[in-house]
């Protein structure tokens, strides 16, 4: 049963991986960005059966934490849109050296 | 550092305690703790009365009755305790069953603790280091003492006083260690110390490049220590002298031992001013004459024959170096005793002197004799100490009849003295006695060291383990031999220019010129009392270590008392079989004889009319180059130090600012450029490549972390 928990985490990890390195639209990088995490609780909630109750409180730190980045992230992104016009990351270049 | 000095503290509660951790060596700290209060009480008092006159250089402290007080108080108070100390030694070591084999240690906290290097702030009392302590603090009260009447007019009195205070502690710091950085530290402290009282009068340039020569010949022998303790660190993982000492002497003969033993005594020449590097100590007469008689004749120039004793364990361990340190103490007795011969100053002459018997005391140190050494390093404490200030007192009756009298000649020139045991009684009979001491007159101290010294040298020519060593081909046998020919050429010589020393300063008719000869009077009681002492030593310091066959009392005290510390080391180099007693007898008769001749020929040589230096004819022939002092000052000058000069003065004026200065811009704004270049080309604000940066990262740190 861990076995299979921990191969979805994974392929649910990749997923949120490849979306934040292909996709350019900031709120679906942030909806990857919540993929990669969620996969990541996944893998808490199904070691803690072996190692004891520790992981699950680790999952409902992760999850009020991404509550709030969400929250925070969201807020960015609008007030983006309202500066910019857009949210597509590759015409968001000002920030270079 | 907690943990490993949590573990320190848990294994130091299971060893038994020391036999004098319970008495009043515990209190040990104190001694070089007492000197550096004064210095730092009578340093306050220097920088405090120029603040407060608002003139710092011109603020006089002279006869500040709080420094007269601290100076020498701080000194006194020591040497109590160490004679204290001393007597707890001598009870422990009576009713300890096993005696005092083992030094006493007193870990006073962590220095250096970075990993495997562990360097403890600890102090080591044995015999040796007890030796040295009594000596110092008690030569250094009399010549405290001294002082307060030989600089009482000096604007620069409590400035003075903090130097020396500083210097006793730091001297005492070296003997005390307990390893061989913490030694170090006092080593370069007396350096320092040594520096800032040569050069005390620093308006007068020369005293000032004086100062400097001896802290940059100095340092060439500090790098030499510096090797020898990384060599150590190497080979042995421990710099303290046990562990160092114990893990040294199983690899014994090894090339990494000779070379630490090499390296040591290199640091020996530095501070000991063995050739090569003696230059520095005739100059070093520049500082007032107190300082001379405690830095630059009693303590700090003995500090190299203090380390060869304590490092007796890794000399011995190397019989070749061992050879080679008694060859160039032979060397550098001759060499110096030939110089002092044609020397005119009464301080010069005394300097060459000083390093002449020093290489004695490596004659005896490297042929293992390291009693002798110590023997003689005692008691040319006492009797350098008492010629040095004793020429202190005739040099300030002198100058005062000079100053009174307004001319402006030489009041060290020994050209201009005679006669002076008319008006300076007691200066001159403890001056007699300290010459007819160190010239090797019977009973005096220094008849007794420097015999020991010569015999030891002879007896282990034959048979013993030195003889069958070699040094660059020559057998030990043949080396030893020799610089035994060397010592005994060296008494005859020293015999010559003591004699002559003496007889031109106290005895004839006097040519201070006749109005100056009236305002000439015998030094203060603050200044002839420490001396009185001192030839009261001189006399009796014999009776330290007196040889067996002269029943004048229990012999070889000394050798007894020393034997826990370098017994086992003298015993690896010195033969099983002691002298036949006739040989002995004839090698006492040699040494007596030799100096009666030396002093003779100094009566016969004295009788030839002195004329004064600015009639003097130049020397010619061997004369000059004994007066110059084989020209090697000139010698140095023109091969070292004037090359170096002008090199620096030609990249001065044509080579700095646009050469080494813009080699050094160019090369910082290049990498500048480049960085920035580089930098900005992957900063271009891409969020995206960011993300794939991160994440190539992250995999590579996964990879090396899975594979590893």
């Amino acid at each position: 049963m861990i076995t299979e928990a921990l191969i979805v985490s994974a392929i649910l990890f990749v997923i949120g991986v490849v979306g934040v390195l292909t996709r350019r639209n900031a709120i679906i990088l942030f909806m990857c960005v919540e993929l990669m995490l969620n996969a990541v609780n996944l893998s808490f909630v199904a070691l803690s059966k072996l190692h004891g109750v520790t992981g699950q409180v680790f999952v409902v730190m992760v999850m009020t934490i991404a509550a709030a980045e969400a929250a925070v992230g969201l807020a960015i992104v609008i007030s983006v849109f309202r500066h910019a016009g857009t949210v597509d990351l590759s015409s968001l270049k000002l920030l270079r050296g | 550092m907690s943990i490993v000095s949590a573990l320190e503290l848990a294994t130091g509660a299971q060893a038994p305690a020391h036999v004098l951790s319970t008495t009043v060596a515990q209190y040990m700290w104190l001694l070089p703790v007492l000197p550096l209060l004064g210095a730092m009480g009578n340093g306050m008092i220097a920088l405090g009365v120029g603040r407060a006159r608002g003139e710092q250089v011109d603020a006089t402290t002279a006869r500040h009755p709080l420094v007269t007080l601290m100076g020498p108080g701080v000194l006194l108070a020591s040497f109590a305790l160490a004679i204290a100390i001393f007597v707890a030694m001598l009870g422990a070591g009576m009713s300890a069953s096993a005696g005092l084999a083992t030094p006493f240690i007193l870990r006073l906290g962590s220095w250096i603790p970075a990993g495997a290097l562990v360097i403890d702030w600890a102090f080591q009392l044995d015999q040796l280091s007890m030796l040295m302590v009594l000596v110092i603090t008690g030569v250094g009260t009399l010549i405290h003492i001294f002082s307060v009447g030989y600089m009482r007019d000096d604007a620069g009195y409590a400035r003075y006083f903090a130097y020396l205070n500083l210097f006793v502690a730091f001297m005492l710091v070296l003997v005390l260690g307990a390893s061989y950085p913490v030694l170090f530290i006092g080593w370069e402290g007396v350096g320092l110390c040594s520096y800032l009282l040569i050069s005390f009068w620093f308006r007068d340039a020369a005293n000032v490049a004086a100062g400097t020569k001896a802290f940059v010949v100095n340092r060439i022998g500090d790098a030499g220590f510096l090797v020898a303790m990384f060599l150590m660190w190497r080979t042995t993982q421990h710099l303290d002298f046990a562990g160092a000492h114990a893990a040294l002497l199983s690899q014994a003969g090894t090339p990494a031992v000779v070379a630490i033993a090499l390296f040591l005594f290199i640091g020996c020449t530095g501070k000991s001013a063995q050739l090569p590097l003696y230059v520095w100590l005739p100059d070093a007469m520049a500082g007032p004459t107190p300082v001379s008689a405690l830095i630059h004749a009693a303590t700090m120039v003995t500090a190299g024959v203090y380390l060869v004793a304590r490092a007796a364990p890794v000399f011995s361990g190397a019989p070749a170096i061992s050879l080679l340190v008694t060859v160039v103490g032979a060397l550098t007795a001759l060499f110096a005793a030939t110089i002092a011969l044609r020397q005119w100053d009464i301080k010069k002459v005394l300097a060459y002197s000083t390093v002449s018997q020093l290489g004695y005391m490596f004659m005896a140190v490297g042929s293992g004799a390291y009693t002798a050494g110590v023997f003689h390093l005692v008691t040319h404490a006492f009797f350098k100490a008492l010629l040095f200030l004793g020429a202190g007192s005739v040099i300030h009756a002198m100058h005062a009849a000079y100053h009174a009298t307004h001319r402006h000649d030489d009041p060290q020139d020994l050209r201009n003295m005679g006669g002076l045991r008319r008006v300076m009684p007691v200066t001159a009979v403890t001056m007699g006695l300290a010459t007819l001491a160190i010239a090797g007159v019977p009973p005096l101290a220094g008849f007794f060291s420097k015999d020991a010294i010569l015999s030891a040298v002879f007896a282990r020519a034959s048979g013993s383990p030195l003889a069958q060593a070699s040094l660059l081909g020559l057998s030990g046998q043949t080396i030893l031999l020799g610089v035994y020919a060397v010592g005994m050429v060296t008494a005859l010589f020293t015999a010559v220019y003591m004699g002559r020393l003496l007889l031109l300063a106290f005895f004839g008719e006097n040519r201070t010129g006749s109005d100056a000869a009236a305002a000439l009077h015998e030094a203060p009681g603050v200044m002839t009392i420490p001396v009185v002492l001192l030839a009261i030593l001189t006399v009796a310091g014999g009776w330290l270590n007196l040889p067996e066959l002269m029943p004048l009392g229990r012999p070889e005290l000394l050798e007894h008392w020393l034997a826990p510390v370098t017994g086992a080391s003298a015993a690896r180099l010195a033969g099983t079989v002691p002298l036949a007693h006739g040989t002995e007898q004839g090698l006492i008769l040699a040494a007596v004889v030799t100096a009666m001749l030396g002093l003779g020929i100094a009566f016969i040589a004295a009788r030839r009319p002195i004329t004064d230096k600015a009639h003097a004819a130049p020397d010619t022939g061997v004369s000059a180059l004994l007066a110059n002092a084989y020209h090697v000052d000139a010698g140095v000058d023109a091969v070292l130090v004037r090359p170096t000069q002008a090199l620096a003065s030609v990249a001065l004026a044509r080579g700095v600012e646009p050469g080494i200065d813009g080699l050094f811009s160019a090369v910082g704004n290049g990498l500048t450029a480049v960085a920035a270049l580089v930098g900005r080309r992957v900063q271009d604000g891409d969020v995206g490549k960011y993300a794939w940066v991160i994440a190539a990262g992250a995999v590579l740190m996964l990879a090396a972390l899975s594979l590893r």
